[in-house]
């Protein structure tokens, strides 16, 4: 029997080296564009495909938040090496920010949520900075431990409502805005991020995750370049919080819940590591996911669990992946 | 001498626990010199850079550069100073291209300083800066090599690459820890040119080899090392003639 083999012949559309294109055609502008268009305009048009659903419509906006936190994990794991378990914290201190800014100091949702951005990201900075000069696991332990510490500062001091939490929080002043306040924002965070990504300061960043001891020879404070990265990644975490916040009208200790950490992590996974849209995909997926097996009640996580081991085992690269290279390349049988 | 020493380390120790890497090391190095440092594996070589460099703590002595002291720095502020070094174990940014790579040097405060990289302009942007680099080192610039993953580069290119990017920082010592290892002697045929080149820019150099014939054919100065002990420093061919240097490399029984 003769022997086949799969060749892979990449497009001749890359010139030289990755991310450098020579284009000649209105055709290969569009195979470029394309994808892109697509995922803009779909994610544009979700709340009008879902008009009629308004649960769904429900779902879609906190989709879009873990596909904040997911894009918040993937930059940090991929891009600088830091493994951030706590997405939560990010989103907890955003939200109570956002909270206390418009009920107790009575900005309106416009500038409260900005300033909660801002502010949380300081904050969740100065709370990591002890321990981004080490190497090694610690930083992920204390991201994953910092949210449980907030939650139980809350709960024991009785600070920002204590349990029931801060109530009263302005409320979004119709569906739209709350649709595509949250939808220009993803779009605007994915497709910055990869630019950032990209230039010459993300190349350093991402320097230090290849090798952070030639960065340090190169001249470079290391420790000062990670905490421009947590605050960057802060950013996008606290803004989903303080977005949350207005969503529920309310800021409560749920905000730090566990599943702000677990869900973005998972999505990276599913969406293919280091790919920024991947991120954003896979929480697509996910949470619509959830949504559907809430019907199955706990045995829903057993699903769930399959369908993630699944993904590990048999796509562990992710779809998107998976995606990119059956879209860049051909691929054809040859003989061996 | 008359002129100040570049670099001057003065009774360096530092000891692993109960291991003694190196116990009391002084040697002054003129600016302009290719100073070889030689000795055994495990006499304390590497671990001499190190502490120069600043990538472990000095227990005991001081290391002057240009005159200001420098022990206890971190190894940034020391690189930003104007001491560069490779690494034994070359490890380049794999997820970039080679050229990419230079970018992070290039990036760095001392670059913009001294004009490695000025910006901008009729010198266009750190993209081609570092190929101007890299074909400097030994990258044809038309080929497919300054533009492959850096993962995927021969040996030689990785070792090539580590001196680019030393280079890219316009510095005024590079410490270059064992460049020649591992590469095939026509390997290294290529790399003693770049190493004369860099010394004729008026760069110091401090060389730890263990290829000791390719090594004094460049080197001005040598000082060898045995148990993390200074044992003689000299002229290469005095060196070489040294009693306790061949019996550090034989073996006491070999002489």
């Amino acid at each position: 029997m003769e022997q086949m083999r799969k060749e892979r012949i990449d497009r001749g559309l890359k010139v030289r080296t990755e991310g450098l294109y020579a284009i000649s055609s209105y055709r290969e502008i569009l195979y470029l564009m394309g994808p892109r268009l697509l995922l803009i305009v779909g994610v544009l048009a979700l709340p009008f495909i879902f008009e009629l659903a308004p649960y769904w419509k429900r779902v879609i906006n906190i989709m879009f938040v873990y596909a904040l936190l997911a894009l918040s994990f993937d930059f940090l794991a991929n891009y600088v090496g830091l493994v951030c378990l706590g997405g939560a914290f990010l989103t907890g201190v955003g939200g109570y920010f956002s909270a206390i800014y418009n009920v107790y100091l009575g900005f309106p949702f416009y500038l409260a949520i900005p300033c909660a951005t801002i502010s949380g990201a300081v904050l969740c900075t100065l709370c990591l900075l002890p321990c981004l000069p080490l190497r090694g696991v610690y930083f992920a332990i204390v991201t994953l431990m910092y949210p449980l510490l907030f939650t139980r500062i809350i709960e024991a001091l009785d600070i920002f409502g204590g349990t029931n939490g801060i109530t009263g929080v302005d409320g979004f002043p119709n569906q739209y805005v709350e649709h595509y306040i949250i939808i220009l924002v993803v779009i605007g965070f994915l497709f910055g991020m990869r630019r950032f990504v990209n230039q010459d300061i993300g190349l350093v960043l991402r320097g230090v995750k290849d090798n952070d001891q030639s960065v340090k020879a190169s001249g470079i404070d290391i420790t000062r370049m990670k905490v421009l990265a947590v605050f960057v990644a802060s950013l996008i975490g606290c803004f989903g919080g303080a977005y949350m916040a207005h969503l529920y009208m309310w800021a409560g200790i749920s905000l730090f819940a566990l599943d702000f950490s677990i869900i973005p992590i998972a999505s990276v996974v599913i969406g293919g590591g280091g790919t920024l849209v991947g991120a954003v995909i896979g929480s697509f997926i996910l949470v619509p996911l959830s949504e559907i097996l809430r019907a199955f009640g706990t045995f829903r996580i057993v699903i769930y669990c399959v369908i993630l081991t699944g993904f590990i085992v048999f796509k562990s690269e992710g779809l998107m992946i998976y995606m990119q290279r059956k879209y860049h390349q051909f691929e054809r049988w040859v003989k061996v | 001498m008359s002129e100040e020493p570049i670099l001057s380390v003065k009774g360096v120790s530092k000891s692993f626990g109960g291991l003694k890497a190196l116990m009391d090391v002084s040697f002054d190095v003129q600016r302009g010199e290719v100073f070889g440092i030689i000795g055994p594996n495990g006499s304390g070589k590497t671990t001499i850079i190190n502490c120069i460099t600043g990538f472990i703590k000095t227990q005991t002595g001081h290391v002057y550069f240009k005159g200001k002291e420098i022990t206890g720095w971190k190894p940034h502020k020391i690189a930003d100073a104007g001491i560069a070094r490779t690494f034994q174990i070359m490890r380049p940014y794999y997820s970039l291209p080679a050229y990419k790579n230079l970018i992070i040097p290039l990036w760095s405060p001392r670059a913009r300083k001294t004009g490695g990289w000025r910006g901008g302009g009729k010198h266009g942007d750190r993209d081609t800066v570092a190929v101007d680099i890299l074909e400097e080192i030994g990258f044809e610039r038309d080929s497919r090599v300054p533009y492959k993953l850096s993962s995927t580069l021969p040996t030689g290119y990785q070792k090539r690459l580590e001196l680019a990017r030393c280079m890219a920082l316009r510095p005024e010592i590079i410490f270059c820890d064992e460049v020649f290892s591992g590469l095939s002697m026509s390997e290294i045929a290529g790399m003693l040119p770049l190493i004369e080149k860099m010394r004729d820019e008026g760069i110091t150099l401090i060389m730890v080899e263990h290829r000791l014939r390719e090594l004094f054919r460049v080197a001005t100065k040598v000082m060898a090392l045995n148990f993390g002990e200074k044992i003689t420093e000299g002229e290469p061919s005095f060196v070489i003639e040294d009693k306790r240097v061949r019996e550090a490399y034989l073996g006491a029984e070999g002489v």
